[in-house]
C-alpha cells in the first residue's frame, strides 16, 4: 500500500533570463506514497509550479534525481502516468464537452465504444452529465473547470497533477469543487498532487502539505496531516484544522524571515 | 454587442451610398471636361456654337470619349454580356470566365503551395531559415518584370495557353497564405501545447487536432488576400501573354485601339469578379468560424 509514487531527491533548477540566472528550485526531496493527496502551498515564485512541471516532464531540473512511478518522468510522460489540470481549463471552443474529453483518448488510439464509455463514466464522475452536447462557451468557470478535470480522468492515469485548477474560480464555487475533489480522490484511489496558494484549500484537502518558499524555491516544511478522511466544509472550524492551518503560516512566514 | 452590430449594420449602407454618390457626380464631371476639347474641335469645324446643354449632352454621349460617363460603361456592359453570344469574343462573360479559370486554378495552386511552404517554415527551422528569405525576396520584384520572363520561358517549353498566366496568379497569391499560416499554425498558446505534451501527442496529433482548427481564421484572412491577388496576377499574366482572351487582354486591346469603353467595361468586370469571390470567401468565412465558436 505504502509504495512510492514520486521521489525527487537533491532537485536543482535554474532558468537562464536576459537578467542572469534565476534559481527556481534548490535542493528539494520530496516522497509522495500512492494514494496521498499532497498540496505544494507557498507565494507566487516559490516554484510549486515549476516542481510540478517537472514531475510532469515539461520543465528539466539543472541537478537531482526525480523518479515518478520508478522511472524518469520522460517515460512517465510518455507511458500516461499522469493527467494534468492546468489553471485554465484549455478546453477547445470548436469541440463540445464530451469531443473535448474524448480529445486525449484519441491520442492514445482507445477505441471508439472505449471512447463513448469513458467519456460518459468520467463525466458522470464529476457531475457533468447531460452536457456532453454543450459547447464550452455555453458553460460557467467551474463547469469549464470540471470538465478538463474529468479529460485528465478520462485514460487511466494513477496519478493526477492539479495546477492551481479552481485558482480563477470565485470561493463558493471553489469549496464546491474541492468537496467534490475529494469523493473523486476518495472513489478513485489515485494520488493527486496539487498547488494552491490558498491556506485553508490545502488544509481542506490534503493528507500532505508542502510548504514552500521563494528566492531561491525550496521546500521549508513538509507536514503530515491527521484530519479525519472524512471531511465535511464544517472541519474548517475545528481544532486540528486550525492547528495545522497554524503550521503552515508559520512555515511561510519563516520561508520570507531570511530575506 | 447586439446595439454595436446594429450600428454597424445599419449605417453602412448611408456611408457607402453618399461616397458612391459624390464619386458618380465627380465622374460625370470629369467626363465633361476631358470630352469637351472635341466637341469644341467639331462644333468650329462645322461652324456651330453650342450651348451648355447641348455640350453636357454631347460630351457624355460620344463613340469614343476619353472618359465615358457610367451611364455609357453600364451600357457597354449591358451590350457585351446579355446581348452578346457567350462563345463570341466580343462577350464580357466570354473574357470574364476565362479570367476566371485562371484566377481560380492560380488560387487553389497558391493555396497549396502557401500552406506547404507554411508547414515547412513552422515544422523545420532548416526550411524557415532558408525559404523565408526568398519568399520575401520573391514578392519584391515587380510582376510586370516577370510576367513575360514566366510567359516566354513556359512557351518555350511547350506550355502555351492558360498555364503561364495560371503561374503568375499562383506566385502573387501564394505570399499572404504562407504568412498568414505561419502566423495561424503558430498561434495555439504554450498552455495548449504543453497539455499536448502531457498526453504524449505526436507532431501529426497535434498538427491536426490542434493548430490547424487554430489557424482557420488566419487561412481565412490569407484566403482572402490571396484571391484578389489571384486575380491581379491573371489579369497581369494575361498582358504579355497574347492569348486574345480574358480581361486583362480586352483592356490592353481597348488600350490599344483607343476603346475607353472597353477598358472601362474590363476594369468595372473585374472588380465585380474580384467583389464576388471574396464575398463567397467570407460567406464561408462567417459559417465556418461561428460553428467552431471562433472569433473573427
Amino acid at each position: 500500500m505504502q509504495s512510492e509514487v514520486i521521489k525527487v531527491s537533491n532537485l536543482d533548477l535554474t532558468f537562464e533570463t536576459n537578467d542572469g540566472p534565476v534559481h527556481a528550485l534548490k535542493n528539494v526531496n520530496l516522497k509522495i506514497n500512492k494514494g496521498d493527496f499532497v498540496s505544494f502551498i507557498g507565494p507566487s515564485g516559490c516554484g510549486k509550479t515549476t516542481l510540478l512541471r517537472v514531475l510532469a516532464d515539461l520543465d528539466e531540473p539543472t541537478d537531482g534525481d526525480v523518479a515518478v512511478n520508478g522511472v524518469s518522468p520522460r517515460q512517465a510522460r510518455e507511458s500516461r502516468a499522469y493527467g494534468y489540470v492546468f489553471q485554465a481549463a484549455g478546453l477547445y471552443p470548436w469541440r463540445n464537452i464530451a469531443a473535448n474529453v474524448k480529445l486525449p483518448l484519441e491520442i492514445m488510439g482507445y477505441s471508439k465504444e472505449e471512447q463513448v464509455k469513458r467519456v460518459q463514466k468520467v463525466l458522470d464522475l464529476v457531475e457533468l452529465t447531460g452536457f456532453e452536447k454543450k459547447f464550452p462557451w455555453q458553460l460557467s468557470g467551474g463547469m469549464q473547470q470540471r470538465a478538463s478535470i474529468a479529460r485528465a480522468l478520462a485514460f487511466d492515469a494513477d496519478l493526477l497533477l492539479m495546477d492551481e485548477p479552481f485558482g480563477a474560480l470565485d470561493e463558493i464555487v471553489r469549496d464546491n469543487l474541492n468537496e467534490q475533489l475529494l469523493e473523486l480522490w476518495k472513489s478513485t484511489n489515485k494520488t493527486i498532487c496539487f498547488v494552491t496558494h490558498s491556506i485553508p484549500e490545502a488544509v481542506y484537502l490534503s493528507t500532505k502539505i508542502v510548504v514552500m518558499s521563494p528566492r531561491p524555491g525550496r521546500i521549508v516544511d513538509i507536514i503530515d496531516s491527521n484530519l479525519p478522511s472524512e471531511r465535511p466544509l464544517e472541519i474548517r472550524d475545528s481544532k486540528e484544522f486550525t492547528e495545522i492551518s497554524q503550521r503552515v503560516r508559520e512555515g511561510l512566514r519563516a520561508g520570507h524571515s531570511n530575506e | 454587442m447586439s446595439k454595436g452590430s446594429r450600428i454597424g449594420s445599419d449605417n453602412k449602407v448611408l456611408p457607402v451610398v453618399c461616397i458612391l454618390t459624390l464619386i458618380v457626380i465627380a465622374w460625370y464631371g470629369f467626363s465633361v471636361v476631358l470630352n469637351a476639347p472635341w466637341e469644341y474641335d467639331k462644333a468650329k469645324r462645322n461652324s456651330i456654337t453650342l450651348t451648355t446643354t447641348e455640350l453636357v449632352s454631347n460630351t457624355w454621349s460620344q463613340k469614343r470619349p476619353k472618359l465615358p460617363a457610367p451611364h455609357q460603361v453600364v451600357r457597354e456592359i449591358w451590350d457585351t454580356t446579355v446581348n452578346k453570344k457567350v462563345t463570341s469574343k466580343r462577350s464580357l462573360v466570354y473574357h470574364g470566365l476565362i479570367t476566371f479559370y485562371e484566377t481560380i486554378y492560380g488560387f487553389a495552386f497558391g493555396t497549396g503551395l502557401g500552406i506547404l511552404l507554411a508547414l515547412g517554415i513552422v515544422y523545420n527551422r532548416a526550411t524557415a531559415m532558408s525559404v523565408m528569405p526568398w519568399i520575401i525576396t520573391s514578392q519584391t520584384i515587380p510582376i510586370l518584370a516577370i510576367a513575360p520572363m514566366i510567359v516566354v520561358a513556359l512557351g518555350s517549353l511547350g506550355f502555351g495557353g492558360l498555364l503561364p498566366i495560371i503561374i503568375i496568379s499562383m506566385y502573387l497569391s501564394f505570399f499572404p497564405v504562407v504568412v498568414g499560416m505561419v502566423k495561424g499554425l503558430k498561434s495555439p498558446e504554450q498552455l495548449e501545447i504543453d497539455q499536448m505534451k502531457t498526453w504524449s501527442a505526436s507532431k501529426t496529433q497535434i498538427l491536426f487536432k490542434l493548430r490547424a482548427p487554430r489557424s482557420t481564421p488566419y487561412l481565412f484572412t490569407s484566403l482572402k488576400l490571396g484571391m484578389a491577388a489571384s486575380l491581379v496576377g491573371a489579369i497581369v499574366g494575361e498582358l504579355p501573354s497574347g492569348g486574345g482572351s480574358g480581361l486583362g487582354f480586352r483592356m490592353l486591346s481597348g488600350s490599344t485601339f483607343g476603346n475607353t469603353l472597353h477598358i472601362w467595361s474590363g476594369l468595372f468586370s473585374a472588380a465585380i469578379l474580384a467583389g464576388s469571390l471574396i464575398a463567397i470567401i467570407s460567406v464561408i468565412q462567417r459559417v465556418v468560424l461561428k460553428r467552431m465558436a471562433l472569433e473573427l
